[in-house]
């Protein structure tokens, strides 16, 4: 008997009118947990009844109650006929079982019915009583921590990041089912509602069990989605990275307590690594299932599982690496390899590397390779025994040996920003995952060495380590320019890079960030089976590579080279396949100046079409132009011949020597590359670049003020103030006509683009702002519809501050950000400071593990040459993609940006509950994270016309969701939902019938924040503390 | 899937056509915090249709600062009306905004909706004043629309909004202004201003003569707050027991016995000389005001002798004009002149000495003297 729970019924208000004689309602109330069911009084003639009930107790193992919701359901009394429901309310006491959440669930909740919406509210007080109970063989996994938030949450540290949790769990679909034949469409939907509830319980103790597991107590950046297979079932699957977390004292004094952070009292928690079950070790080579997933569709599997040809257009940008690249010179090169050997053995004896993070403790991220993405179109109806996992696990884990083997191929372990997605269309299922390879710190890990780790890592410059190549040069799988970083000097970077992630607070970046998406729509012939499995597969790879050269395009034109946050999602219909990929472009400082695009027509012969030429020509380069000043990207001009021979400041000097190149030929042979002078090249007689170049010129540029990126922070803006709105946008559009592959491109870029108009114009009165987050959810509900959905929060800031001022209060609150969420921080800055005058390395440790890298890379190789192979064969030869040299510098004192601002703001006493999809609040603290808001509804009418046709219903649908959310916020005492996302939007209509019916996922952490002017006694402390600390992490 | 039988597709369920090939089915755009501008509020409350309000924006040039296109505005528009149909439920019971989770808006927000749903035309309340809150009345309503040119959308709101409030304060006890301001949430002079008009329409009073028609509805509600202060029961007896609406019987009861001031001669000849005698030297119109003296003596008393009946009670506006304002009109008195008169008429009474009735004649001089001061324009 491990777990009472606790419920009392206070009082209702607002009901709505069920006896229409007496206007009244004679209300009660059931409530229901499990298989126990409990009844209030009922409170006659009354819109707002107080029952004010006695405590109703459920005496229940703690499996059920991480599993079940408390079902509280309303009813109307009536004496002669069956009671009416009134509606519902679903609470999850989750929250409840971890002691550092909610303790009481307390507050007005909004009744809910699928089919009237929310009829009135109810006063309920909910409380968890847990007994101990350790000797049993654990079902139950309570006390496990679950966030969204895809970063250290703000008031924990990271002791250890375990890795990857991944669970799926399949059910029947309700509305599948015989029994909805004769049932009513209320009840259809409640079981739908109820099943979904159960699943995700379920799912999430499952993954919590796999986290004790691992010795973890709490999952960050969980994910978790459902996919409705239709007549195979319904899937809910979750991923998330384990970790263990220790909270930070709330008292900022105390959290920048050195002793607290010490690094090797952390590494003393225990570990996962030898005890991983299951699947074994990714000892066999990657090569035959990589093999197996390029080949064409074949139907003929031995059993169901018909795993079509899974297409893979892997890396989409060109890039690189060198064995060593982030060394840190002779000593330290090998030293730091075989640390890294050891860290990647580490991460090999996972099953898979995977971390859904996009932001992480300062430290952990050591380079980036690039982004993977790895799809795979499958069929439905092939599976042998729907109700059960095993299929769809298969499947997943086909793609994610993929994904891993890609970064393999870039020279990386691990793959960060990780997430997975599928499109449903009747019976193919596009199965999706992308993440960023990428090398991590060791320090994290339970494995790594203890002592060694931060003498090698702080010699890497915060503001860009992470741009430097972790691939050797000599095994580059795409061709691409490599030069030394523009910040130190000493690494090689890329020309572009593409990630997944979050832009790193300490990245240097020159000038300000924006959004860039590049839209594709194919049409498709309709098929049935396999001939449209294989139908889809063939045309993926196109449209991965256009997206990428869409990019590509957009990114040079606003002269950037760098983009974060990536996300590409490919939604498939009967007709169409819509891909739309968004990120967020930025300058990095460390990387070389883009070329500009230059157009080369095929048949130079008619002047006319010279003229025609050079007319674009210019538009484009003025275009470059003016987003340069738009953007403020103006880096200093650099002599040339700096570049290849960095001539050190004599502050670092002595780094630099260290950093010597291991190998002198690879310089040159760099240099030579560096030689080559050639822009961005489109010829206009592809009618694809026709095309391309169009798609170009008329992305209309964001309305003055307005600014938006779809990741966490935009660089260049520190002073938000504290007025934020999130919102949420759906649109549907009907496609009438029979277009071309031309014309469906150019009306869903306009879409997407008047989308974003209306965005700014109904933000306009918080200008300056800057929309962010910015995320965009594509589908093809019908044949001919295409939905549209965007997420984002708008935030406002304060007009530019002078630059100094901006910068050390940038530099501030970055620290202070930090601190935050790992006071490790501290520790290795001051170090930091302190070494940078003198050589601290040393340690002779982690020799023993040299072997391990070359064997991955020798895995690695085959299929690296199949990539090339494939490269070459979707890249045509009139792009060629190199870099412009002549201006780029060296920009080591990049400004610092931070998301956070000093600025103090005077608290409003409205009781309002804040979202955002971000993970914090501007001008604010989160002092406690209450438990993960996860959240499943249906709607459904057959009132269609009377309810405002389909934009009035999923508007009030919508804005109930909202409510909903709010409410079970406030009832767990919170104050906000930071991570919050709306993963699905289910719409479906018959207007014939005048019928609609919707589906809507959200999730989110229910949080408690305070105001930064409150806490400005206590904070002043921590500030001084920690300013000092921050030259020493600056100066690069 | 359920839903998804037959479907015939229906060119009309499109919310606006971007061009041939492509219509806007579905267009929601939901806030955290909930987005009203004020300016489409007013459009919607005045009763333009979604192309109308998108027209009168364009005109007012909200494109040009806001880069925006006439798409854009449409869809804003058409959000915004949908948002505010929403709300309108709740506008009703405006307490009900304050409580309900639905819409997450600031409260200066939620003031300035209602304080603009119940704002009203003083053209448009001129036509209902005094009229009974019926279906008959709303009926008529197009008229109204026609002849103040307020669209009729927009009538039929603000008449509703009369109705409204006048079923909720009629159930109530205690003050009407005060119950009006809590129950409806609105601003002090709002809720004077529909204490005014729910007085009017309890009370029936005759507003529409061509003979008032100079009346403004604020010389209107003035009168009914001296009225509501004065004469009703909650005007001297503050147990809150009755309300506000309903003018004391008692008092009313009372006034008949003023009649001693005009029937008895002595007493009327005695009232006029010393009224006359506190005049005299100090108004050019000194003469006229003599000669005139019985006869608006007798006409304000027998005013007050006939509020008894509820009948007579509608026609006290229209009595008053007929019976004082018109006639110290034609004999070209100024409001100095009248406030002069009216002065020493009400003080004189009290010397008389054998006149008893001093409360009854300083309550009801003191509403009639303000009332008739505000009725006459100069």
């Amino acid at each position: 008997m491990p777990g009472k729970l606790k419920a009392k019924i206070v009082a209702g208000r607002h009901l709505p009118v069920m006896d229409r004689a007496s206007d009244l309602t004679d209300a009660f109330v059931e409530v229901k947990f499990g298989n126990t069911t409990f009844k209030t009084d009922v409170y006659p003639k009354s819109l707002n009844p107080q029952w004010n009930s006695e405590w109703f107790k459920f005496e229940v193992d703690d499996e059920d109650l991480q599993d079940e919701p408390l079902q509280i359901t309303v009813l109307d009394h009536d004496t002669y006929s069956a009671n009416d429901a009134i509606g519902k309310v679903y609470i999850d006491i989750d929250p409840l079982l971890c002691s550092e959440a909610a303790t009481v669930i307390s507050g007005w909740l909004p009744i809910y019915d699928t089919i009237h919406g929310i009829r009135g509210e109810i006063n309920v007080l909910v409380k968890v009583d847990l007994f101990n109970d350790l000797n049993r063989f654990r079902q139950s996994s309570c006390g496990v921590k679950f966030f969204c938030t895809t970063s250290i949450p703000r008031c924990y540290r990271a002791v250890m990041v375990h890795g990857f949790v991944e669970e799926l769990v399949v059910n029947e679909d309700p509305e599948y089912q015989w029994i909805d034949r004769i049932r009513t469409p209320r009840a259809s939907n409640e079981a739908r509602q109820r099943l979904i509830f159960l699943m995700s319980g379920e799912l999430q103790r499952k993954i919590g069990l796999k986290v004790l597991e691992m010795g973890g107590n709490a999952v960050v950046g969980y994910l978790q989605c459902f996919d409705l297979e239709g007549e195979s079932g319904l899937v809910v699957r979750a991923i998330g990275t384990a970790c263990t977390l220790e909270k930070i004292s709330t008292f900022p004094a105390t959290a920048t307590h050195p002793n607290n952070s010490s690094p090797s009292k952390d590494m003393k928690e225990p570990g996962f690594g030898e005890e991983a079950p299951g699947v074994p070790l990714s000892s066999g080579p990657p090569t035959p299932l990589r093999a197996q997933t390029f080949s064409s569709f074949s139907p003929s599997k031995s059993y169901s599982r018909q795993s079509s040809s899974s297409d893979t257009e892997l890396s989409l940008t060109p890039k690189t690496g060198m064995g060593s690249g982030g060394s840190a010179g002779k000593e330290a090169g090998p030293l730091k390899a075989l640390l890294r050997q050891q860290t990647q053995s580490a991460l090999e004896q996972r099953e898979y590397p995977f971390f859904t993070l996009t932001a992480f403790p300062p430290g952990f991220l050591l380079h980036v390779g690039g982004v993977v993405s790895a799809r795979s179109v499958k069929l439905l109806d092939r599976i042998h025994n729907p109700d059960e996992p095993e299929t769809r696990d298969a499947w997943w884990e086909e793609i994610r040996q993929e994904i891993k083997s890609h970064a393999k191929a870039l020279g990386c372990h691990a793959v960060v920003g990780y997430s997975e997605s599928t499109s449903i269309c009747e019976e193919v299922c596009i199965l999706s995952a992308s993440g960023t390879a990428a090398v991590l710190s060791s320090r994290f890990m339970q494995d790594g060495p203890l002592d060694t780790e931060h003498r090698f890592e702080e010699v890497v410059s915060p503001g860009c380590g992470f741009c430097h190549i972790p691939y050797d040069e000599l095994n580059i799988p795409f061709p691409a320019q490599l030069t030394y970083c523009y910040c130190c000097r000493r690494y090689k970077v890329p020309d572009v890079l593409f990630t997944t992630i979050d832009l790193p607070t300490e990245a240097n970046v020159t000038g300000k960030g924006c959004l860039i998406q590049a839209r594709l729509c194919r049409t498709k012939k309709k098929a049935q089976g396999e001939g449209n499995a294989t139908a889809i597969s063939s045309l993926l790879p196109f449209l991965e590579y256009e997206l990428h050269t869409q990019l590509m395009n957009k990114l040079k034109l606003r002269g950037m080279n760098a983009l974060f946050g990536l996300r590409i999602q490919i939604s498939v219909g009967e007709t169409m396949l819509l891909g739309l990929a968004s990120a967020t472009g930025v300058y990095l400082t460390a990387l070389p100046s883009p070329g500009g695009i230059q157009i080369a027509g095929k048949t130079p012969s008619d002047i006319t079409y010279e003229q025609h030429i050079s007319t674009m020509q210019k538009k484009i380069n003025d275009t470059i132009d003016k987003n340069k000043e738009l953007y403020e990207i103006n880096p200093p001009e650099v002599v040339e011949e700096i570049i290849g021979s960095p001539i050190p400041e004599p502050r670092q000097r002595s780094r630099l020597f260290r950093s010597h190149s291991e190998s002198s030929d690879e310089v040159s042979e760099l240099d030579l590359s560096h030689g080559k002078k050639d822009a961005f090249v489109l010829e206009i007689d592809d009618t694809d670049a026709v095309e391309d170049i169009h798609a170009l010129l008329t992305d209309s540029p964001t309305p003055a003020g307005f600014y938006s990126c779809n990741t966490e922070i935009m660089p260049g803006i520190q002073n938000w103030t504290s007025a934020i709105q999130m919102f949420t946008s759906v649109r549907v559009f009907r496609l009438n006509a029979n277009l071309t592959n031309q014309g469906l491109n150019k009306i869903f870029s306009d879409l997407c683009e008047n989308l974003l108009k209306s965005l700014y114009f109904k933000l306009r009165s918080m200008v300056p702002c800057c929309l962010c987050h910015l995320n965009f959810t594509v589908a093809i509900p019908e044949d001919e519809l295409i939905q549209v959905a965007v997420t984002a929060v708008a935030m406002s800031f304060d007009k530019e501050q002078p630059l100094e001022n901006g910068k050390q209060s940038g530099e501030k609150t970055l620290i202070k950000a930090i601190t935050e969420n790992d006071e490790q921080l501290q520790f290795n800055l001051e170090l930091n400071a302190e070494t940078s005058s003198h050589n601290p390395l040393s340690s002779p440790k982690g020799l023993s593990e040299v072997g391990s890298h070359l064997s991955a890379r020798d895995r690695c190789s085959s299929w690296i040459e199949q990539l090339k192979l494939k490269a070459h064969t979707i890249r045509r030869g009139s792009v060629k993609t190199t870099s412009s040299l002549e201006k780029a510098s060296p920009l080591p004192e990049g400004r610092s940006r931070s998301l956070r601002s000093n600025r103090s703001y005077s608290g409003s006493s409205v009781a309002v509950v804040k979202m955002t999809p971000l993970s914090f609040i501007p001008g604010a603290k989160i002092i406690k994270y209450l438990g993960i808001i996860n959240m499943f509804f249906i709607r459904e009418t057959s009132s269609l016309r009377e309810e405002g046709g389909v934009s009035g219903f999923l508007h009030t649908f919508i804005a109930e969701v909202f409510a909903m959310v709010r409410a079970h916020v406030a009832a767990l005492g919170g104050n906000a939902v930071v991570s919050y996302s709306m993963k699905e939007c289910v719409f479906m209509e018959n207007p014939n019938k005048n019928q609609a019916q919707c589906l809507i996922n959200v999730s989110g952490d229910a949080v408690i924040f305070v105001r930064e002017s409150e806490l400005e006694s206590t904070s002043v402390q921590t500030q001084s503390a920690t300013t000092h600390t921050s030259n020493g992490g600056e100066g690069t | 899937m359920r839903l998804h039988g037959t479907h015939i597709k229906l060119t009309e369920r499109s919310l606006y056509s971007v061009d041939v090939k492509m219509s806007v089915e579905l267009d929601v755009f939901v806030g955290n915090t909930t987005i009203m501008d004020k300016e489409v509020y007013q459009l919607w409350l005045n009763g333009y249709t979604v192309n109308d309000a998108v027209k009168v924006r364009i005109e007012g040039g909200v494109m040009e600062e806001c880069e925006a296109s006439a798409e854009v505005l449409l869809s804003d528009t058409m959000d915004q009306y949908r948002t505010f149909q929403m709300c309108e439920r709740l506008l009703h019971h405006p307490a009900k905004l304050a409580n309900q989770l639905l819409f997450q808006i600031p409260p200066d927000r939620q003031a300035m909706l209602i304080e603009r749903y119940y704002a009203f035309d003083d053209s448009f309340v001129r036509e209902v004043l005094g009229k009974k809150l019926s279906k008959g009345t709303k009926k008529d309503l197009d008229d109204v629309s026609i002849k103040t040119g307020i669209t009729l959308k927009s009538c039929r709101r603000q008449f509703d909004n009369f109705k409204r409030v006048f079923k909720v304060v009629e159930e109530l006890k205690g003050p009407l202004v005060e119950n009006i301001r809590q129950h409806f949430l609105l601003p002090d002079q709002l809720a004077r201003d529909y204490a005014a008009i729910v007085f009017f329409a309890n009370h029936r009073f005759e507003t529409g003569k061509k003979k008032l028609q100079y009346l403004t509805f604020q010389d209107f509600a003035f009168c009914a707050g001296q009225l509501i202060n004065n004469w009703t029961v909650g005007a001297v007896d503050n147990m809150m027991e009755d309300m506000d609406v309903d003018l004391d019987k008692e008092f009313l009861q009372d006034l008949k016995d003023l009649k001693i001031l005009i029937t008895d001669k002595d007493l009327l000849d005695q009232h006029k000389n010393l009224v006359c005698t506190a005049l005299r030297g100090k108004t050019n119109v000194f003469n006229e005001m003599e000669a005139n003296f019985k006869n608006l003596s007798r006409g304000l008393v027998n005013i007050a002798a006939k509020l008894i009946n509820a009948k007579d009670v509608r026609d006290f506006f229209i009595d008053l004009v007929e019976k004082f304002i018109e006639p110290c009109r034609s004999d070209k008195l100024t409001s100095i002149d009248v406030n002069l008169y009216l002065t020493h008429y009400t003080n004189s009474a009290h010397i008389l000495d054998t006149f008893k009735h001093h409360a009854v004649w300083t309550r009801y001089m003191g509403v009639i003297k303000s009332c008739i001061l505000r009725m006459y324009h100069d």
